[in-house]
């Protein structure tokens, strides 16, 4: 998929994740603020490359303003924003990619 | 639990959650309610409904449940988000789904086919997939046994007070009289199509005498269980709904004489004075549960 | 060189006379001095203590570059004297000075200003938060900071090792001489009890006070005779922000839950028996407690002996209800337990040494039976941490913490498993406050754990059919929900020593590190 717009999912509350996805040409370019920065930061780097993979997303600027989410809340943002870029809302290839 | 033990499980409390809050569903079952109902419907803002579908996903994918029923409550019919609710619920792999404001018996066989395509698209045990229906108008309540029966997935059915009261234009003065009919409705149906019935909701968070009064009343009419919007609701729903220590070893003995006589190849009997058949097992098995439920159980069956 | 938390004592430390703490069980049958003040004596009726600024203060006392200055946080967030003191400590161009605090909260955070300049080179506090836990992580104190337990700052001080030049006690009211007071003002606090071994042993002492009262102003939490000036000022500090409404039990169903299981527990125990004394702190889990303490005695017909430590108003109406026989009181935190000291005579205040002092004739805490705590962090050897966030930054206070774990027969800890994406147990906490020799339980919202050293506790919760697990299954289940955590990293200068109330280095902390997603 292609990011053809900037689009956001998520919100700033306790626990949640908001993930901003905007056009880029340099690959997948991460800004990541979080308070669990030290004990996460290459989980949620992780998680990111991996879900863009898995949408295949080849490049975006992604930023990922957390409040300490757990890994599925990240997940579900991320793929909830980069459909959004796409405009799609339903018909979704749930579960496509995944082990 | 195969698919018969699924319908007939335990369902005294089922616990609403907005499925779009990280911070409430990692660990709801905490709280110990029977089912766990994660709303893609009142919860959810009309611009955040896809949101709540991704939450809703990877929750039921990667988080563990311990056991609990988790069921979804989808956008009704009239509105344009059901059927990706549908594919959605089915796909994460929850247990069930419940149909908001369903009016018809046509209702559930819509949402039925919905349900058979997306078993199939997302390789799902065919028939895994259950269905509840919440009554929410006068319509519906009269339809309460063909919905009840319009489906072999039909595990229950719901009453809806919120809504239900607006078509009504009561405002449930006189210790709730104006619910008496649909309650009573709703308990018929439910026995007669052989599935369970559950109670509205109750808002008003910090009346819990209220709410337990309630809970009583409805109790004593017939209902299997009552929506939860609160954890500190749970509690006090399972302690009315278990059953004395005098109805436990009843039901001890009923199931143990049953079983005994069963194996002397005797199938009907007296115990105490009463006539006992094969019957009356499945009431003193349910309350066996219910008792093991509530830890009161200590025997052995 | 390990200690007995298993945390390496660096050389540096060592070479300095610091020696690794032992166990709770190290530091008996021990005999000293105590060390004195200097004291300037007033015999003249007509000396004034009155003052009319600080800096008169100052000159008076005979200020200088290097001094040790103390203050007390009875009036928590809502204090203003010690930044007025220490602003004026900078206008007049001090530097090099000490600050030896009973706590930090969020007020005075200009001092992180100072610590930046180097007019503040050197710290030993208990509690330490925001900017100025900041700067001392990011290696901004010229001096290591030393953070100590309540217990283990009294000591220090008998014992010399803080050697204070001039302790600044604010004060609701105070009369011309000096006898000052928690009460009686337009900012009420309750007790001092923080600042009276301030009070007996500094060089020179400085009551600030916004309500002068007619002499004498007794009965006072501070006596006059150890005060040398009194300064007026127009505000010593936020009476909202220091004694709050009465702390309301919470309604939030998971601390409800790890309440009624601390309770249960405390219950299966011999220890839960008519007279029995009992220590809790603020955190929602802990004042619930209230709730279930209150149904189980009235179910056995018994009541608590006595309890002790930071008092509010659920604790109070226990006693008012006949279920509590006295309350000792170290500090209020609302006003019902602020009007309650003084008034009833069951409810008293208890100086810190008399509360915590591991090297006096024998605290309170020596006879605790129960002691309810809250964690930052757990790790699965029951080490823990109340003072380092999950940046690594200094945010936290050892408290009584250490203090009341060492001491009483049982100690709980009560905490959520996870808090957003921090697990509570983990594998190995940050920084060691309370060893886990001192620690008996923890009961969190998914389960029990006991530590294995109590075989007996382990017996009795058996007994009463209370289920529990392995802390190692807890922490498990910690790291299935968030993730298995990467170790927060440090750079090698150590800024803090986290002593040991008996004057041994629990652990160290040293200077965070900017997080580096390359390395």
């Amino acid at each position: 998929m292609i990011i053809n717009k900037t689009s956001m999912a998520g919100t700033l509350e306790s626990s949640d994740v908001l993930v901003t996805v905007a056009p880029g040409n340099q690959g997948i370019q991460l800004q990541v603020t979080s308070p669990v920065i030290q004990q996460f930061g290459r989980a949620i780097h992780r998680t990111v490359l991996d879900t863009m993979a898995r949408l295949g997303v080849e490049h975006a600027r992604v930023t990922v303003a957390d409040q300490g989410a757990l890994d599925c809340t990240l997940k579900a943002r991320l793929e909830c924003a980069v459909y959004r870029a796409n405009g799609v809302t339903e018909n979704i290839p749930w579960g496509k990619g995944e082990q | 639990m195969n698919i018969a033990e699924r319908k007939n499980r335990l369902r005294r409390t089922m616990m609403f959650l907005s499925a779009q809050r990280p911070n409430l569903i990692k660990d709801p079952y905490l709280f110990a309610p029977d089912s766990l109902i994660f709303d893609l419907e009142d919860a959810v803002a009309e611009n955040q409904k896809d949101a709540a579908r991704f939450s809703l996903y990877h929750a039921i994918k990667n988080l563990d449940y311990h056991g609990i029923e988790r069921l979804v409550r989808i956008n009704a019919l009239d509105t344009p988000h059901w059927a990706e609710d549908v594919r959605v619920s089915v796909a994460s792999g929850i247990d069930g789904i419940r149909i908001a404001k369903c009016e018809t018996a046509q209702d559930v066989r819509v949402i039925e086919q919905a349900v058979i395509s997306a078993e199939q698209e997302f390789s799902r045990e065919p028939g895994s997939v259950l269905l509840m229906a919440a009554l929410e108008s006068p319509l519906a309540v009269l339809n309460a046994y063909e919905i009840s029966k319009a489906s072999p997935r039909m595990f229950g059915i719901a009453l809806s007070g919120g809504d239900f009261r607006r078509c009504l234009r009561t405002t449930g003065a006189g210790g709730g009289v104006d619910m008496f009919t649909a309650r009573g409705l709703m308990v018929l149906s439910a026995r007669a199509a052989g599935i369970q019935c559950f109670d509205t909701v109750y808002t008003k968070l910090d009346d819990l005498e209220g709410f337990e009064k309630e809970t009583r009343l409805i109790k004593d009419m017939g209902f299997d269980g009552k929506s939860i919007v609160n954890a500190r609701q749970i509690k006090i729903v399972h302690d009315i709904f278990a059953p004395s220590k005098a109805e436990i070893a009843e039901a001890e003995r009923v199931v143990m004489a049953i079983r005994e006589n069963a194996e002397k190849g005797i199938g009907i009997f007296q115990l105490d004075g009463k006539m006992l058949d094969i019957a009356f097992m499945e009431g003193a098995e349910r309350t066996i549960a219910l008792a093991k439920a509530s830890g009161l159980y200590k025997g052995g069956l | 060189m390990k200690n007995i938390a298993g945390r390496e004592i660096p050389q540096e430390l060592l070479d300095q006379g610091w020696k690794p703490h032992l166990g709770k069980d190290s530091y008996r049958d021990i005999e000293f001095r105590k060390t004195g003040p200097k004291v300037k004596i007033v015999n003249r009726g007509t000396e004034s203590k009155l003052l009319n600024s600080l800096e008169e203060a100052f000159r008076a006392c005979g200020m200088r570059d290097g001094m040790t200055l103390s203050f007390h946080h009875h009036f928590r967030d809502g204090d203003y004297v010690m930044e007025q003191v220490m602003r004026e400590v900078a206008r007049l161009g001090f530097q090099d000075i000490k600050l030896a605090c009973t706590s930090i909260g969020s007020s005075a955070q200009v001092v992180a200003d100072y610590i930046e300049q180097g007019i503040v080179t050197g710290l030993t506090t208990s509690g330490i938060r925001d900017r100025i836990g900041e700067a001392v992580s990011h290696g901004k104190l010229k001096e290591v900071a030393v953070l100590r337990s309540h217990g283990g700052r009294i000591r220090a001080i008998e014992e010399g090792s803080i050697r204070i030049d001039i302790a600044f006690i604010g004060a609701s009211s105070c009369d011309e001489y000096g006898n000052a007071s928690g009460k009686g003002g337009k900012s009420n606090c309750g007790s001092l009890s923080y600042a009276e071994a301030d009070a007996m042993h500094a060089d020179r002492v400085v009551v600030v006070t916004d309500t002068l009262a007619p002499y004498p102003n007794k009965p006072s939490h501070i006596d006059g005779v150890y005060v040398d000036y009194v300064v007026r000022v127009d505000e010593i500090g936020d009476p909202k922000k220091i004694a709050s409404a009465a702390a309301r039990i919470t309604t939030n169903p998971r601390d409800l839950k790890i309440s009624e299981d601390c309770v249960n527990v405390m219950r299966a125990l011999p220890y839960f028996k008519d007279g029995f004394s009992f220590q809790t702190g603020v955190g929602g889990p802990s004042i619930a407690t209230t709730i279930f303490l209150r149904e189980h005695l009235k179910e056995l017909g018994i009541k608590m002996g006595w309890i002790v430590g930071g008092i509010s108003t659920p604790m109070v109406d226990l006693m008012k209800e006949g279920l509590v026989g006295a309350i000792a009181d170290v500090q209020d935190f609302d006003l019902g337990a602020v009007e309650s000291l003084g008034e009833d005579p069951r409810h008293f205040d208890i100086s810190v040494s008399e509360y915590a002092n591991p090297f006096n004739k024998g605290a309170f805490i020596n006879k605790l039976d129960f002691v309810i705590l809250s964690a930052l962090e757990v790790d699965v050897d029951f080490n823990v941490n109340v003072l380092t966030g999950s940046d690594g930054v200094l945010r936290g206070a050892p408290g009584g913490h250490p203090d009341t774990a060492a001491c009483a027969k049982c100690c709980i800890i009560v905490t959520p498993l996870v808090r957003g994406r921090i697990p509570t147990v983990c594998d190995r906490v940050v920084t060691v406050t309370t060893a886990g020799d001192s620690v008996d339980v923890l009961v969190t919202d998914h389960g029990i754990a006991v530590n294995p050293a109590r075989q007996d506790l382990i017996a009795h919760l058996d007994a009463a059919g209370i289920h529990h697990v392995d802390i190692a299954a807890l922490r498990d289940m910690a790291y299935a929900i968030v993730g298995q955590p990467d170790d927060i990293r440090f750079e090698e200068r150590v800024v803090a020593v986290v002593e040991a109330r008996d004057g041994t280095v629990m652990d160290v902390v040293r200077q965070a590190k900017p997080f580096d997603i390359n390395e």
